[in-house]
C-alpha cells in the first residue's frame, strides 16, 4: 500500500499580544516591535494540517476528511477563531501567542485528541501573514 | 538539490466506492459522491533531485521536464473524465490520493536513465487540499 502525505488548508482570525512581563516596556518594543502594541492586533491565519499514511484500497483515501475537518476544527478553530488569544485561551496565560508558540500548541491539542484509527499527524504550518510561516514537523518525512 | 515545475489540467471525476453503501459514499466523499460527476482545475507539482551538472549548471533541462508532464499527464488528463477515459481511474477511485500515485508511476520510468531522479508528486485539487506522494510503497 503506497505511503502519501495528504494537506488540508483551515481558516483562523485572531488577536494576540505580544509582551513578556519580565522585560522592560522598552525592550518589549525592541523585540517585538508593533507587535507589542498593548490592545492586541490581528491576523488572518492559515493553518495546513498534513496527514501521513497509508491509502485504504476500499476507498482510496488516507483519512476521512470529513472526520479531519471535525477534529481541527473542534480542537483548533472553534476556540481560535475570533478571539484574542491571550485573555481567551488560557493556554497563552503563560506562553507569548506568537506564531511559533500557536504551531506547537495546535500540535498539543490535536496529538491530545487524535483518534488512534487516524494516520500520522505528520506537519503544521501556520502562516500569520503570507511573509511569515512556521513550519513544524511534527514526524520525519517519508523520502 | 531539488528542482520543481508546475502545470495545471482540469478533469472531471467521481468518488465513489463500490465497498460502500450509498449513505456511507455520500457520507464519506461528500458532494465528490455525485453520480454524474464533478470537477477540479488541478495543479501538478513534480520535484526532481540531483546535483547540477557543472558544465550546463542545470539538475535538468526543465524545457524537458515540461515536455515529460505534458505528454504523460497534461495531455492525456486535461478536459477529460477520469472515471471514463484514464485508466485505471475506471477501476480505481480517483482520489487525489490515487491520482498522485498514478502520476508518478507514468512519471517515474521517464527519469532512469536521466541525472536527475523523481523525487516527489504533488497534486493539488483544491488551493485547500493536496497530496504528497514520494514513491513510498
Amino acid at each position: 500500500m503506497a505511503t502519501v502525505r495528504l494537506t488540508r488548508n483551515y481558516r483562523f482570525s485572531a488577536s494576540h499580544r505580544l509582551h513578556l512581563t519580565d522585560l522592560s516596556d522598552a525592550e518589549n518594543l525592541r523585540l517585538f516591535g508593533k507587535c507589542n502594541n498593548p490592545y492586541g492586533h490581528g491576523h488572518n491565519y492559515v493553518l495546513a494540517i498534513t496527514v501521513e499514511g497509508t491509502v485504504d484500497p476500499a476507498t482510496g483515501l488516507v483519512v476521512d476528511p470529513a472526520a479531519l475537518d471535525t477534529i481541527v476544527h473542534h480542537e483548533v478553530v472553534a476556540p481560535y477563531d475570533q478571539k484574542y488569544l491571550n485573555l481567551d485561551l488560557p493556554d497563552f496565560d503563560t506562553m507569548t501567542a506568537t506564531t511559533e508558540n500557536i504551531a506547537a500548541n495546535i500540535r498539543d491539542r490535536l496529538r491530545a485528541a487524535w483518534p488512534a484509527s487516524f494516520p500520522a499527524l505528520a506537519n503544521i504550518r501556520v502562516q500569520e501573514t503570507k511573509r511569515n510561516v512556521i513550519e513544524l514537523p511534527v514526524i520525519e518525512e517519508v523520502v | 538539490m531539488l528542482i520543481s515545475r508546475r502545470a495545471e489540467f482540469s478533469a472531471s471525476h467521481v468518488c465513489r466506492s463500490a465497498q460502500l453503501s450509498e449513505e456511507e459514499n455520500v457520507r464519506l466523499y461528500g458532494p465528490g459522491a455525485n453520480i454524474n460527476g464533478h470537477g477540479h482545475n488541478y495543479v501538478l507539482e513534480v520535484a526532481l533531485e540531483g546535483t547540477p551538472d557543472p558544465a550546463t549548471g542545470m539538475i535538468y533541462d526543465l524545457k524537458d521536464l515540461k515536455e515529460v508532464m505534458m505528454r504523460e499527464v497534461i495531455d492525456p488528463m486535461d478536459h477529460r473524465h477520469l472515471n471514463h477515459e484514464i485508466p485505471p481511474f475506471d477501476n480505481v477511485i480517483p482520489t487525489t490520493e490515487n491520482l498522485a500515485i498514478e502520476i508518478w508511476r507514468r512519471l517515474e520510468p521517464q527519469f532512469k536513465s536521466a541525472p536527475a531522479r523523481l523525487h516527489s508528486v504533488r497534486l493539488y485539487e483544491t488551493e485547500d487540499t493536496f497530496v504528497d506522494y514520494f514513491g513510498k510503497e
